[in-house]
């Protein structure tokens, strides 16, 4: 998944329903997590609803991330497949190199997502970043 | 509240009261806004908005200190808005403490009545329906928090309640109105009870006073703690009702100006009642505002905005009930104008979204009432809540929402 395309989708959604119903479409063909990872080290604080993340990593040459997530929300399950789709099968420097928040605001989805959930995506995000930062080092 | 309510009070001009809340006009999202979420927080009338304006454009200076004349007039307001809230309450001034709110009132007697009564061991006992401001100061406090059960209905079980309240109860806390589920507790007979067994009661009525005027000499109860914002007043402001021999009793929680006679590096005194229990340059906005509110709450009259509420809770109750997958949790038959609720295969944050973009504003999460989520075992509601502005219209524009909440998630 690239943002370019995500972008292009989006302007082709047009109204708030369209694009809620395409993020919980997204929501429902993640590939499901173990619940063995449901766990307190891979929940995310920060999120109003339940968020768990987890990674792989897989040896390289070059070294790339592998994502997972979850959450007991649709639409949140949603914004997981997004951020999944742009950071999952990189390398830690693509992940950390990329934009996210920008990503966030291209797609339009300040309007559609309320503050509050809006710092939960930011919480997956440095997650997101965190597990690329600590594979580099 | 002036005379005593007729039974079949006349119907609220409501076209009249939604003109006096400027914010009910704006837009969401480019629709029409359903204001559902008054449990946390109600809208401001014109009158309160004015009341704030005019105190900061003519009236402000620090109360009690100066001698000129802005100084007079801002005391003068806010010893006045003193006189106008314990009215209200049916309790005489110096029993009116003013706080930050509800959560304030209930630590100041956390710290200043119950923790240099306790003894390891000892209990507060509360109800399962509580607020977590109801639950946590006791705790920190050193007491032991004991819980009520709650029925399926989400209502009190008395006949346990009766059975909790036990030698180590050192102060019974109840809720006046659940903010999650809107049942109306006992309150009167649980005070009435707990008090012939030597125990003092303190009622959260942080839900109450906006929905039927509390006769605080009636009610007998020990302390009761309020929060001017939930009551068209404004944010930051609350009273602290307490029985004057506490407040004489009590040593002072917060040290600082205002709440001393004299200080001495050697010693210091304290203030009268209730100054003792007010350290520090007080609200004075917010005292003013909440009289305000109290004015508006009686120009309209609390005999007509209940009976109003009831009939929109009614009306909301029977069309929620039509809602594929929806379930009320709070069921209780003696309610406030509280309409909780989860859909199957749906997190109440997913439909608090989908409800806002259709410019229906409810609350969604635990409502800080975590223990009774777990009761329920759920983690959430979504919930709506009335004021004396909402009618069918929003009900409809509810209910029009989470059909198509119900389309997007099943």
């Amino acid at each position: 998944m690239d943002i370019d395309e995500l972008a292009d989708t989006f302007e082709l959604l047009g109204d708030w329903e369209e694009r809620y119903r395409y993020l919980i479409e997204l929501g429902r063909k993640l590939e499901p997590m173990p619940e063995s990872e449901h766990d307190e080290a891979h929940k995310v604080r920060g999120c109003m609803s339940q968020v768990w993340l987890a990674h792989t990593r897989q040896d390289g040459p070059p070294v790339r991330l592998e994502f997972r997530g979850d959450s007991d929300a649709h639409i949140v399950k949603g914004l997981i497949a997004l951020l999944l789709g742009l950071t999952s099968g990189r390398t830690p420097k693509e992940i950390l190199d990329l934009d996210l928040a920008a990503a966030f605001t291209r797609l339009g989805l300040e309007q559609h997502i309320s503050m509050n959930r809006r710092n939960g995506f930011y919480s997956m995000v440095e997650r997101i970043k965190g597990m690329a930062k600590a594979e580099l080092a | 509240m002036s005379g005593a309510p007729s039974p079949v009070p006349p119907p609220l001009d409501l076209a009249a009261i939604r003109a006096q809340f400027p914010i009910l006009a704006e837009r969401i999202h480019g629709k029409r806004l359903a204001y559902l979420d008054n449990a946390a927080t109600t809208q401001k009338p014109e009158s309160v908005l004015r009341a704030l304006d005019d105190y900061y454009r003519h009236a402000n200076s620090n109360v009690h200190r100066a001698v000129h004349e802005l100084a007079a007039r801002a005391t003068t307001q806010y010893e006045a808005a003193r006189d106008r809230i314990a009215a209200f309450l049916n309790v005489t001034r110096e029993e009116c403490v003013f706080t930050r709110g509800t959560t304030e009132g209930i630590n100041l007697v956390a710290r200043s009545f119950l923790q240099p009564r306790l003894q390891p061991g000892d209990e507060v006992l509360v109800t399962g329906m509580e607020h977590h401001s109801n639950i946590v100061p006791w705790q920190l406090a050193g007491a032991k928090t004991v819980a009520a059960r709650i029925t399926d209905e989400g209502e009190l079980d008395l006949d346990d309640w009766r059975a909790k309240l036990g030698p180590r109860t050192k102060l019974v806390s109840i809720v006046h109105v659940s903010n999650s589920l809107g049942t109306i507790n006992p309150v009167a007979e649980m005070v009435r009870e707990a008090q012939q067994r030597g125990i003092p009661v303190l009622v959260d009525g942080a839900q109450a006073i906006a929905h039927e005027a509390p006769d605080l000499r009636a009610l007998g109860a020990d302390f009761y703690a309020m929060s001017a914002h939930k009551a068209y007043g404004p944010t930051g402001f609350g009273v602290l009702f307490a029985r004057r021999e506490h407040l004489e009793a009590m040593p002072p929680w917060h040290g600082g100006g205002d709440m001393i006679r004299t200080v001495s590096f050697e010693r210091s005194t304290w203030n009268d009642l209730p100054y003792k229990f007010e350290a520090g340059t007080p609200d004075m906005s917010g005292a003013i505002g909440f009289a305000a509110a109290l004015d508006w709450i009686d120009s309209v009259g609390m005999a007509r905005i209940h009976a109003h509420e009831q009939d929109v809770l009614a009306y909301g109750t029977a069309q929620l009930a039509d809602i594929p997958e929806l379930r009320l949790v709070g069921t209780a038959r003696h309610k406030a104008g509280v309409l909780s609720f989860v859909m199957e295969g749906a997190h109440a944050h997913d439909l608090g979204s989908v409800l806002d973009q259709e410019g229906v504003a409810v609350r969604t999460g635990h409502h800080c009432t975590m223990p009774l989520m777990e009761r329920f075992g759920i983690p959430a509601t979504a919930r709506a809540s009335l004021a004396a502005y909402n009618g069918r219209d929003d009900i409809d524009q509810l209910a029009a929402a989470l059909r198509k909440a119900h389309r997007l998630f099943n």
